[in-house]
């Protein structure tokens, strides 16, 4: 294997202009083979283009990269790749069946083996009764399922699912969750783009922030890399004293004798208290609690972001 | 399975499950019902030719069977001209509507070729019109052989039939590929408006090129009318199909006869044949072009 190939996603500087509005930015990404790997943002962050791109829908304007070791625009290795796109939108007059069938003899496959690999995936997404329906007796959340058996047709190494509980029920995002964790277990990479912060959190290896087409934050969200936030409640708070906390995390601040600050590992922990017992703080109380990663994303995004 | 052949599978489908096959079948049938039913009273009713009244000279007799031609051109127009719209109209929104609705999404990130989307879309369209032809103008040549066979005792055919209608099918297959062309460009009514403003200046051209000729005077003049006809025809290779198309459909004295809106005393050179092969080739080919380089 080429050390390219050891990323199924692998982009350095790539753009996107349409007209006078910049779409992406500078888009350079890095995403292990294996990895569920979560792409955050607000609306017109440039999420779904870069998904285009790497898909060969939209063509960048600059940059490069490279897609399961090919570069970006090769069609052989689209056999590999599965998606769902935002707006899932499909032929409405032919039944969940024929749906998968005719998407299946766009990959290639036919015969038995596609017709087994289609009973699998009908059952999987719950929708073997509805299998004959047409797709316009489907609800949303049907199609929605259609739409991800759709993308999972060729057993992919590598799928872009783009928004893909926008039309779920409860149920249906507990499917996809779990669903998650069987591509993880078949290490198949999955490329999410999602706002459902809680289900990001709950399934991702890592997640990369964008704003206006930019990568502006990444974060690790497995368990060993912690990323806590501390809350000290001390009897005397100076600047001095502040100023050291620095050495230990970021994003110091105090308010009504509270000090937060973020600290990389809980390891951390029994230093600060060292530290604050060796110079005779009055420690009153210690937490620590790991952000949700809407905290997170609120901070990284700025006060500047208004809904989309 | 060719992907292009999936496609058009596909498209086939599509269009029986939302009735077009249906609806152009029963429209076309009563295209051809109507048409015969006029046929039948025209010719029963003509002074010489049935059963009945032979014709008494043979002047007569080449009267008689120069209006049936005239029948037969008659509703060959109206067929070409539903053709031609209908070629126009059945594809129009089907890349322009489905890249706008997110269809395409799917499609285009599959191991295929855009060019093989196209094709086969062009591909399942072409046997519609094809089929459709074969209903109308097909079941206008049927039409008047059996009228003519059963009122006269001898069945009239028009003279190169196959040919006529193979020109017909020429002209669908240019507006066919400029409609679909369109759509890779253009929303679904500025593409329609678009092949329809079209198809209207090639129509324009050829009525330029006939009774500008015949009406204006000196030659200078008519001169410049055929030229503008001819530089029209080039840029809209379809209604120069069809005037081709009557043109063969005619005997020649019948030719000399008369001159209607619906023949053609200057038929177009049977270069055109060759030019409209090559533009439907080349508005393919930007067709493809422009819909590689779009973003889906």
């Amino acid at each position: 294997m080429s050390p390219a190939a050891a990323f199924a996603v692998e982009t350095r500087g790539l753009s996107r202009r349409f007209g006078a509005k910049v779409a992406v930015a500078d888009l350079s990404l890095a995403i292990p083979r294996g990895e569920i790997f979560g792409f955050l943002g607000p609306n017109g962050a440039g999420k779904t283009t870069s998904v285009k791109i790497l898909l060969s829908l939209v063509a960048p304007s600059g940059g490069a990269g490279t897609v399961l070791g090919a570069p970006l625009g090769d069609r052989e290795v689209r056999r590999k790749i599965g998606f769902l796109p935002e707006h899932f939108r499909f032929h409405d007059s032919l039944s969940g069946r024929e749906l998968l069938r005719f998407h299946g003899r766009l990959y290639g496959l036919g015969g038995a083996a596609l017709e087994r690999r289609i009973d699998v995936l009908l059952a999987r997404m719950d929708l073997v009764d509805a299998a004959a329906r047409p797709l316009r007796e489907y609800s949303k959340g049907m199609t929605q399922r259609i739409g991800l058996a759709q993308a999972l047709l060729n057993d992919p190494d590598l799928v872009f699912l783009d928004e893909p509980t926008s039309g779920l029920d409860p149920l249906g995002r507990l499917l996809v969750r779990d669903l998650l964790r069987e591509l993880r277990a078949r290490g198949t990479t999955v490329f999410l783009n999602s706002h459902l912060l809680g289900e990001v959190e709950a399934t991702c290896d890592r997640v990369v922030f964008v704003k206006q087409g930019r990568t502006i934050h990444e974060r690790t969200l497995a368990a060993e890399s912690a990323h806590l936030e501390v809350e000290l409640r001390l009897g005397a708070i100076t600047p001095a004293m502040l100023a050291r906390l620095t050495e230990f995390g970021t994003g110091v601040t105090e308010s009504d004798g509270v000090v937060r600050l973020r600290v990389e590992s809980d390891t951390t922990l029994p230093s600060i208290a060292r530290w604050l017992v060796a110079h005779d703080v009055p420690l009153y109380e210690m937490r620590s609690r790991r952000p949700s990663l809407e905290q997170v994303f609120l901070e990284v995004m700025g006060s500047d972001q208004r809904p989309g | 399975m060719n992907p292009v052949l999936t496609i058009a599978g596909l498209t086939l489908r599509e269009a029986q499950r939302r009735w077009l096959l249906v609806v152009g079948v029963l429209l076309g049938g009563a295209f051809v019902l109507v048409y015969t039913t006029g046929l039948w009273f025209i010719v029963q009713h003509s002074p010489c030719g049935p059963r009945a009244r032979p014709c008494a000279t043979p002047f007569q007799a080449l009267e008689f069977r120069a209006g049936l031609n005239m029948g037969a051109i008659l509703g060959l127009y109206v067929a070409n001209f539903l053709t031609v719209i209908t070629a126009v109209l059945l594809p129009i929104d089907t890349l322009s509507g489905e890249i706008a609705s997110g269809v395409t999404q799917t499609l285009a990130s599959k191991p295929i070729r855009r060019a093989e989307i196209v094709m086969g879309k062009w591909l399942a369209y072409w046997l519609l019109v094809a089929f459709y032809i074969v209903l109308t103008a097909g079941g206008v040549i049927v039409s008047v052989w059996a009228v003519s066979a059963i009122v006269s005792g001898s069945g009239f055919v028009p003279p190169l039939a196959a040919r006529g209608l193979a020109l017909i099918l020429l002209e669908a297959t240019v507006m066919l590929t400029i409609s679909i062309a369109g759509g890779t460009r253009f929303s679904t009514v500025t593409n329609g408006m678009v092949a329809l403003g079209v198809f209207g200046l090639g129509f324009l051209g050829g009525y330029v090129e006939q009774f500008g000729v015949m009406l204006v005077a000196g030659e200078a003049g008519r001169t410049v009318m055929r030229n503008i006809g001819t530089i029209i025809s080039l840029l809209v290779p379809a209604d120069a199909l069809w005037r081709l198309a009557a043109y063969y459909l005619m005997p020649a004295i019948v030719r000399d006869l008369e001159v209607t809106p619906f023949n053609s005393m200057y038929p177009p050179s049977g270069a055109m044949v060759l030019w409209a092969i090559g533009y439907i080739v080349v508005v393919g080919a930007i067709a493809v072009r422009q819909f590689n380089n779009r973003a889906l």
